[in-house]
């Protein structure tokens, strides 16, 4: 919890304010007793009906102003506790964009976006909460404890040692029981992670005929989580006895010890009231705080995920913000002996090396896992190499701001995905400044005419539109603006033959863009300048496809996979 | 019948731990409110100097520690029981609404938001369960609060007593008029949560495209837009929430004033009746302790309204149709594999017609290909022999037994599955191996995962077959799991197998060998192909070619070509 506390650097005002406000609020309740104690022993002993008006209308101002104090309390911190919430979320959102390909994975989107809205919003409620009654408690009861003290000095005695001993029980109660708060906590990830599963593999689990194993799994889970929230629910349900036993046992002694100073004449029966008044006050307040704290602590579960998302590092740094000078020149990508592994594991790649010229055709093509997408992400730097380096126009794709190296190429994923909004808004990604006229250009080219209005809706996924329709869509996207790299990772897959090669002739076209194109099919990479053949990590062959069919033996096994002889 | 007897009716099993509460709950409060008088007593005897009755004292003393050790007892009894009533009707539910996922037609899982139903398996159950906690603690020990201070401060003075009475209402009302003002703010407020959550989803769950587009700073300008929406309409939504307990306070503190001050006339001149100065401070006591359930339901009104609201949402689960029964149909054991489809007629949606009169006879061993353009309802096939739906008319016979006459599971149980969209479940590989055949030995299981060319990936891994696979598989390529998806399917060794374009993010070359490795398993074994990669389906002994969601050609390879027609155009696309 603390270690966001610098998301209300702004609010110190609000801070100090509110609870003061609240302050305020807890000292004039404080005087209730002690006027009532003083209508008993001065109105109503000595008969004085003026007096009793008098602190009547004083009890009613009391309230009044209280009330006024207490609405500058609550609209301080609603406006902190709203506006900490605002900032954690944009700054959270801002963060995960810088995070690489590697943290994305690792945490999995599922666990982000919990973290930014239902962890947010948690943590958002208890500032607010805290702003309001975690201080006003104490306050309550620190200034019961003053005007003990003030009645009587000895029987404050009584007040110190029993707020002691329940703040001591609040401690144990809460230190045993937060524990059972992280394990409730994660049972019921768990709950949500098996419901996920049985629901995105509900025909696989019926074919199967799993639905009793699936529930079976469920039911153990749910039955944990129950015996879990009964185990703590008898800790916590500890705290209201135990807190109200130890009060009232200090009535007693109060009411034990005081009778006696009224029989000697050093105290009068409304100071005891008085006293007793003050217990309960004590009593309610601590109540209070014990509620508060079961609620923080589950709230301090939130901001500990928060935080954890906050304190990972991109393992891919931007290294370099501003735009560098490129080498028109060079070849437009290059490998120089480039070896890679996701952390520790085998090598992806091994001793990759290859040049890409400007304004060519390359077609990348190997087996499942031979390491084909993990050589694009290396271009794109969503990974930095293990050793060796990744050119893109002569300079090092380190030396790159990531804008400057993005812009530059325009990626069609694996993945067809679209985002919620207008067709032009989703043309608008790779060339934010991109004509109608240029956007309608690209989508002629990737053969999808279909689209005549760029106000059409799209809906979230794209899923509006058909497989086919996503994919053509996405090369659109990525072809926007002519950027000098297009990179195609498997994109035609969704496509048939005809429309593919169509699509293909078009880009070929605009003959100042490099393509590099990654594929299964032969008949892509056939007429390609260039053909990358990868095998388990390796470079296995590079040459046209002439070439390849002669003296890549891998690259002809692939080839008789698809084709007939004759069609070599 | 209304949310709220719903719930009450998922805890009836519970209805010995509810009666038990109360009565706890009631006692627990009784001598809560019984101790005051005590202490007033007490005050009573010591009202002068020199005159204090310190016997009397004692005796009170002790009685109130009597008291005080009843109420702490109680008290804790009845929290527990509270707790077990709402973990164990939370926990019933959760296992009915799993058991559903389970239980309903298919198609309700196809077409709900996933997301959706699990939020209502874990955040709505767990809404319902506090409603539940709230409402058996503060409403019943709040009305068993109301009633025993009404008595008691009748029993002190009539008259002071319908001063409190007709005055505390004045809370609720005021609690209610605020609740009206800020109910507009809230629905605007959850509506734009709402918004914010699915720009989240969408951004973060595609990161790796914003990315590629460098489009990080422009989706940061748009999310921040929105935020800052969200933080003026929050605002106004959470100022007005928050004004209801001061406001109750106010009107508490109100008529704590006015009770005070009535009380002193009275014990002054008998304004309303008599009442000595130890009865005033217990009467004050019980004003306050009347007021404040009124205080304490405004404050847990909010998560009452949630709790009925996920109850709304949870019975909307709970009250689908299942699947129709089928305890009283034939157990089909094993198969020889004849399939025969009689005038097989099917729509997802009355409007529009997908399968119109289809028949075919497959004898065992054959292998039957579906091809044909995508999106064009090859799955649509499968989940009718699967009877993941129901066909409309006709009939699907599997040795010469109505499908719709057997077990659901028992026909499921005939086929080996593989399908396009590669599902696994977190755990390890061996786990997810075994998943259709728990007997399976170790050795069986490796030999299906090299058969289906997924060992030698499985080793490399860090732990090899005890490796676990995290959730959604992240850490396994699409052809890794599809692999893995084969061999599950091959350990399983079932008499009829499906593979709904089982190779499809596979390269050719594996694809190759996975399909020599099918070959083998199809041996003997009637199969169903989608696909659409033409190459691979080519000796198959019927080819149905499916266009538009209907069977529109049917036959084997060469007599399909010899047609001219669809198919022929399909297979030369191929190769232009």
């Amino acid at each position: 919890m603390f270690k966001l506390r610098r998301f209300l650097k702004e609010y110190k005002l609000q801070l100090i304010v509110g609870p003061l406000c609240k302050l305020f609020e807890a000292v004039l309740e404080l005087f209730v007793p002690l006027v009532m104690a003083g209508i008993i022993d001065n109105g109503i002993l000595k008969n004085d009906t003026d007096y009793i008006i008098k602190m009547g209308i004083v009890l009613l101002l009391l309230a009044v102003v209280g009330l006024s104090s207490a609405l500058v309390c609550q609209y301080m911190a609603s406006y902190t506790s709203q506006g900490a919430g605002t900032k954690i979320r944009d700054a959270l959102f801002k963060h995960i964009g810088t995070l690489s390909h590697k943290e994305l994975d690792e945490i999995g989107t599922p666990a982000l976006i919990t973290r930014m809205t239902s962890d947010i919003n948690a943590v958002q409620a208890n500032v607010a909460m805290t702003m309001r009654l975690l201080l006003r408690a104490p306050f309550l009861i620190i200034g019961a404890l003053v005007m003990a003290c003030f009645i009587n000095l000895e029987l404050s005695i009584i007040f110190f040692v029993s707020s002691l001993i329940i703040a001591f029980i609040l401690y144990l109660v809460m230190s045993k029981s937060l524990p059972f708060y992280k394990k409730i906590q994660k049972s019921l990830d768990r709950i949500s992670l098996l419901s996920r599963e049985n629901l995105s593999g509900n025909r696989v689990i019926r074919a199967f005929s799993k639905q009793k194993a699936q529930d079976d799994n469920l039911n153990k889970e749910a039955e944990n989580l129950s015996a879990l929230s009964v185990r703590v629910g008898r800790l916590s349900a500890l705290l209201n006895p135990a807190t109200y036993a130890v009060a009232y046992g200090a009535i007693i002694l109060i009411l034990y010890f005081g009778a006696g100073k009224v029989n000697s004449g050093g105290l009068m029966s409304g100071d005891i009231v008085a006293l007793v008044s003050y217990m309960t006050q004590i009593l309610l307040a601590m109540i209070v705080l014990a509620n508060l704290v079961v609620l923080l602590s589950r709230g301090s579960a939130s901001a500990s995920r928060i935080n954890a998302v906050f304190e990972i590092e991109p393992s891919v740094k931007e290294l370099n913000s501003n735009e560098i000078q490129t080498d028109e020149t060079a070849p437009k990508v290059e490998f120089k002996d480039v070896t890679f592994s996701y952390g520790g594991g085998d090598s992806e790649l091994e001793n990759i090396s290859f040049k890409i010229e400007r304004g060519t055709f390359t077609g990348i093509i190997g087996t499942t896992g031979a390491g084909k997408s993990t050589l694009l992400s290396l271009i794109m730097r969503y990974y930095d190499t293990s050793s060796g380096e990744v050119l893109v126009d002569g300079r090092n794709v380190k030396d790159y701001p990531f804008s400057q190296l993005r812009g530059k190429i325009g990626v069609v994923p694996q993945k067809s995905t679209l985002f919620s909004g207008t067709i032009r808004e989703n043309m608008l990604w790779q060339t934010p400044d991109a004509s109608d006229e240029e956007i309608f250009r690209a989508l002629k080219t990737a053969q999808a005419d279909f689209i005549d209005d760029l106000d059409k809706r799209v809906s979230q996924g794209g899923l509006n539109f058909s497989g086919g329709q996503r994919q053509r869509l996405c090369i659109a996207r990525a072809i926007v603006g002519s950027p000098e790299l297009v990179i195609l990772d498997d994109s035609f897959s969704a496509l048939d033959f005809a429309t593919e090669k169509k699509l293909r002739e078009e880009l070929l076209k605009n003959k100042d863009t490099t393509y590099i194109v990654v594929t299964q099919r032969c008949s892509t990479v056939m007429n390609a300048d260039k053909i990358l053949v990868l095998e388990d990590g390796r470079l296995e062959g590079e040459g046209t496809h002439k070439e390849l069919i002669k003296n890549c033996g891998a690259y002809r096994e692939i080839c008789l996979s698809q084709l007939k002889e004759v069609e070599l | 019948m209304s949310v709220v007897r719903k719930i009450l009716n998922y805890t009836k099993p519970h209805f010995i731990y509810i009666i038990l509460a109360l009565v706890c709950s009631a006692v627990s409060v009784a001598f809560t409110l019984y101790i005051p008088v005590l202490v007033g007593n007490a005050v009573d005897m010591m009202i002068q100097k020199g005159k204090v009755d310190f016997s009397g004292i004692i005796g009170i003393i002790a009685q109130t520690g009597l008291f005080i050790l009843i109420v702490v007892v109680f008290q804790w009894l009845s929290g527990n029981f509270t707790n077990i009533i709402s973990a164990r009707t939370v926990r019933d539910m959760r296992n009915d609404i799993f058991e559903k996922f389970n239980r309903v037609p298919l198609s309700v899982i196809d077409s709900r938001a996933h997301g959706d139903l699990i939020s209502r398996i874990t955040n709505d159950v767990e809404a319902v369960g506090d409603g539940l906690t709230q409402v058996i603690t503060q409403l019943f020990s709040g009305i068993v609060t109301i009633v025993g201070t009404l008595i008691f401060m009748l029993s002190i003075n009539v008259w002071i007593a319908l001063v409190v009475v007709v005055l505390t209402p004045l809370s609720v009302l005021v609690a209610a008029i605020i609740g009206k003002m800020c109910a507009k703010s809230f629905r605007d407020q959850q509506e734009l949560q709402g918004e914010i959550s699915s720009y989240v989803e969408e951004i973060v769950g595609n990161q790796k495209v914003v990315k590629a587009f460098a489009y990080e700073d422009r989706s940061r300008k748009e999310f921040k837009k929105k935020n800052d929406r969200l933080f003026k309409i929050g605002l106004k939504a959470q100022f007005a929430g928050a004004l209801a307990n001061p406001c109750t306070r106010f009107v508490n503190n109100m008529v704590y004033a006015v009770t005070g001050i009535v009380g002193a006339f009275t014990v002054v001149s008998a304004f309303m009746g008599v009442l000595t100065i130890g009865q005033l401070s217990c009467f004050l006591t019980y004003a306050n302790q009347y007021t404040k359930p009124f205080n304490e339901v405004t404050g847990v009104l909010t998560q009452i309204q949630t709790a009925l609201a996920a109850g709304d949402r949870i019975f909307e689960i709970l009250e689908l149709e299942n699947e129709t029964s089928d305890d009283d149909k034939i157990n089909l054991e094993n198969a020889d594999g004849n399939i025969e489809f009689k005038n097989v007629k099917f729509s997802y949606t009355p409007e529009k017609e997908l399968i119109k009169d289809f028949s075919l006879s497959v004898k065992s061993g054959q292998q039957i290909a579906i091809v044909g353009p995508t999106g064009c309802g090859k799955t649509t096939l499968i989940n009718l022999i699967m009877r993941f739906y129901e066909i409309k008319s006709g009939e699907i016979l599997i040795d010469g037994v109505n499908i719709k006459e057997a077990k659901r599971d028992s026909v499921r149980k005939l086929f080996g599955m593989v399908l396009q969209d590669s599902w696994l479940f977190s755990g390890t590989i061996m786990e997810n191996l075994r998943y259709g055949n728990p007997d399976a030995s170790d050795e069986e299981i490796i030999n299906a995962a090299k058969l289906s060319y997924a060992h030698s990936f499985i080793r490399k891994m860090p732990d090899g077959y005890n490796s676990i696979i995290s959730e959604g598989a992240s850490n396994l390529s699409a052809g890794q799991k599809q692999l893995l998806c084969i061999a599950r399917a091959m350990a399983l060794n079932p008499p009829m197998l499906i593979l709904d374009e089982a190779t499809s993010s596979i390269d050719t070359l594996t694809e190759i060998r996975v399909q020599k490795a099918f070959k083998k398993l199809m041996r003997g074994r009637t199969s169903f192909i989608v696909a659409h990669r033409l190459s691979t389906i080519k000796e198959s002994d019927i080819i149905l070619v499916m266009n538009d969601g209907d069977i529109i050609e049917q036959g084997t390879h060469d007599e399909l070509l010899k047609k001219d027609g669809f198919y022929t155009k399909l297979y030369n696309s191929q190769f232009d």
